[in-house]
């Protein structure tokens, strides 16, 4: 007996039984599909909430002073004036990881424009600040280098200030806004960016000079922070292992000595989310995965009804030669056909599906190639597994009692 | 004569444990077949024939004594074993035919050398339709198993008994389930291939047909009770012609 022999003889088995066929395959098409659709979904989200990280800017470095004590006593970090402005300015020149960093000093207090005042706080950046931070300004423009060296009294704001302080829609373009008495002239608006996923408002800032910030407002040298952007996503490591490495040569700090700098980066948030959105991925994927299995219970059933009924063939094809194996094979091959072709279309199904959940219903999908493998693979292991058991009772019929089932 | 002996059984006994009880189907039988033999076999039911056609067929072992097919031991060799000389050695026709259910008439032929790999696709395909020819079947080629009468089904089954060149073909109450002019129809096709020199052994409760056979055994509770060689054979062909056309023919 040879293997296509086999094939040719469980392939009649089947077009003789199409309906049956067919209804037995459905369980496996509904448990495909719903594998490479729910994990679709489940990938669509992990990847529109790393798009949103990285909206914010996924390379960001984050340097604020930390580690100090004082008699024991840990500082609150920015009240610690270690992170000076020549740190930065070293950083600037000496880190090659870096795509853009800038110094980061904030002071609150009432921002007043004729009748309307808000609450927020000035944050005094240096240029590379928008790029870093991945903002952009839809109306005037940006302060400028010449604008730093003069510590001009010119600022950026957010769309929540905008609207607060000029509500009757008028340009804030050219105005002058005061902030703790001091007048800024309002030189650019930011583009919106709404909350990020944290629930912060991203438009309620204002951005000025960091040497404005530092000499006319709070009159003073040490930094709040510095804020930089790695290269790329992957040269964060290299990047804060750099920034580490010199900072602790600019603070003298011996190799025993604890860092007086606490450097983060939304790596630590991606991953953190990546595991959320994996679990999710995971719960719809065994949802799934069940489906699957009771898709399989359902070959099982068919295949040993069709056992039993056809009970005198297997005695009929015994009795002419063929040896258990050959009727083993047969019955495993049908459960195997079934399970793949109900696979195949599972595969075609579940891709349209997503496809369908893409165009219809507006969410982030995204097909993976290793669900699609997986469930495929998942699906013909089921047709096996479960085709086995009465394939092999099959196989145990004794030819005589065959013949003569009734 | 030295033609060879087809079947040679010697002191076969069979024994089924049913119970507590121990039932002796056969009680130490002996005979032997010689190739181009038309033997029937007969005998009441709960005479040991059924028994013995599962143990000639070798779909069954004796629990003891020796049997021999074309000089093979078959005692001692395992299911798949006795699979294979199934296929090579044996053709079986059975009393409800047994074809396979919406298949046509030559693959239902093809199915014995569908479990032989040495028969090719076009070889397999060639001898299937040549026995069906043989049996007067040639323009029924492709005819499912529901398309035909049951004279026609028994002839594909006898065809089926042929393809692979059997060294018996045994047949199970093969007219059991035809009219009295259809019986006859499928006896003269046995007498033909008898006539070509097969071998044949016919299982029958019906003393009738012992007549259009060489040879006729007779068991009764386990024993060969009569082994007696027919020198008178009736020709199927004549009692076929006196007897009149079925009127839906």
């Amino acid at each position: 007996m040879n293997i296509t022999n086999l094939f040719k003889i469980a392939f009649k088995a089947l077009v003789n039984n199409k309906m049956r066929a067919f209804l037995t395959m459905l369980g496996i098409i509904i448990g495909v599909a719903s594998v490479i659709t729910m994990i679709a979904i489940g990938q669509g989200s992990k990847k529109s909430i790393s798009d949103q990280i990285s909206e914010m800017g996924s390379n960001i470095i984050m340097i604020h002073p930390g580690g100090e004590r004082r008699g024991g006593v840990r500082m609150d970090p920015s009240e610690m004036q270690t992170l000076k402005l020549e740190n930065y300015q070293t950083l600037r020149d000496e880190c090659i990881y870096l795509s853009g960093i800038s110094p980061n000093v904030s002071s609150s207090g009432q921002l007043i424009s004729g009748n309307n005042n808000y609450p927020s706080s000035v944050t005094g950046v240096g240029l590379d600040y928008l790029n870093i931070r991945q903002l952009k300004i839809s109306d005037g423009e940006m302060f400028t280098e010449n604008d730093i060296h003069s510590s001009a009294k010119v600022c950026v704001i957010g769309k929540t200030i905008a609207d607060n302080l000029f509500p009757d829609g008028s340009d804030p373009i050219g105005k002058t806004i005061r902030f703790n008495q001091v007048p800024f002239r309002v030189v650019g608006v930011l583009e919106s960016k709404g909350y990020n996923s944290m629930g912060m408002d991203q438009d309620d800032i204002v951005l000025a000079p960091y040497t404005t910030v530092m000499k006319r407002l709070l009159a003073v040298t040490y930094l709040e922070g510095i804020f930089a952007s790695a290269l790329s996503e992957d040269m964060t490591d290299y990047a804060t292992e750099e920034i580490t490495r010199i900072l602790r040569r600019e603070h003298n700090l011996k190799d025993g000595d604890a860092d007086d700098f606490d450097i983060r980066s939304q790596q630590e948030l991606s991953e953190m989310l990546n595991t959320t959105t994996d679990l999710m991925t995971t719960l719809l994927a065994c949802i799934a995965g069940i489906s699957l299995v009771v898709g399989g219970i359902g070959i099982m059933n068919i295949m040993y009804v069709s056992v039993t009924e056809r009970t005198k063939e297997i005695g009929l094809r015994m009795s002419v030669g063929a040896r258990g194996m050959d009727i083993l094979s047969q019955f495993l091959i049908e459960a195997i056909l079934i399970s793949i072709t109900g696979g195949l279309i599972g595969v075609l199904i579940g891709c349209g599906a997503s496809f369908a959940v893409k165009w219809i219903a507006h969410w982030p999908v995204y097909i993976q190639s290793w669900s699609v493998i997986l469930s495929f693979a998942v699906c013909t292991l089921t047709g096996v597994f479960f085709g086995w058991y009465p394939a092999k009772k099959a196989s145990d019929l004794d030819p005589i009692d065959a013949l003569r089932y009734e | 004569m030295d033609k060879r002996k087809v079947i040679e059984l010697q002191d076969i006994r069979r024994n089924f444990q049913v119970g507590d009880e121990v039932v002796h189907a056969l009680r130490g039988v002996s005979f032997s077949i010689m190739e181009g033999e038309f033997v029937t076999i007969m005998g009441t039911s709960g005479s040991g024939k059924s028994t013995l056609l599962n143990i000639l067929g070798c779909l069954d072992t004796p629990t003891s004594g020796e049997y021999l097919l074309d000089g093979i031991p078959v005692r001692t060799m395992s299911k798949s074993q006795r699979a294979r000389l199934r296929n090579r050695k044996i053709g079986f026709v059975f009393q409800n035919y047994n074809l396979l259910p919406k298949t046509t008439a030559v693959e239902n032929v093809e199915l014995p050398l569908m479990y032989n790999s040495r028969v090719s696709t076009s070889e397999r395909r060639k001898r299937a339709v040549d026995a069906l020819v043989a049996v007067g079947l040639g323009d029924r080629m492709e005819h499912k198993s529901n398309q035909m009468s049951g004279g026609q089904m028994q002839r594909v089954a006898i065809a089926r008994a042929l393809v692979n060149d059997p060294a018996v073909i045994l047949a199970d109450e093969a007219t059991g389930n035809l009219d009295t002019r259809t019986s006859f129809e499928i006896l003269v096709l046995f007498q033909r291939l008898h006539a070509e020199g097969r071998t044949i052994i016919f299982v029958t409760h019906n003393p009738e047909i012992a007549q259009y056979s060489s040879r006729n055994i007779r068991l009764r509770d386990g024993h060969v009770i009569e082994d007696t060689v027919n020198t008178r054979i009736l020709s199927a062909q004549d009692t076929l012609s006196s007897i009149p056309m079925n009127e839906d023919d």
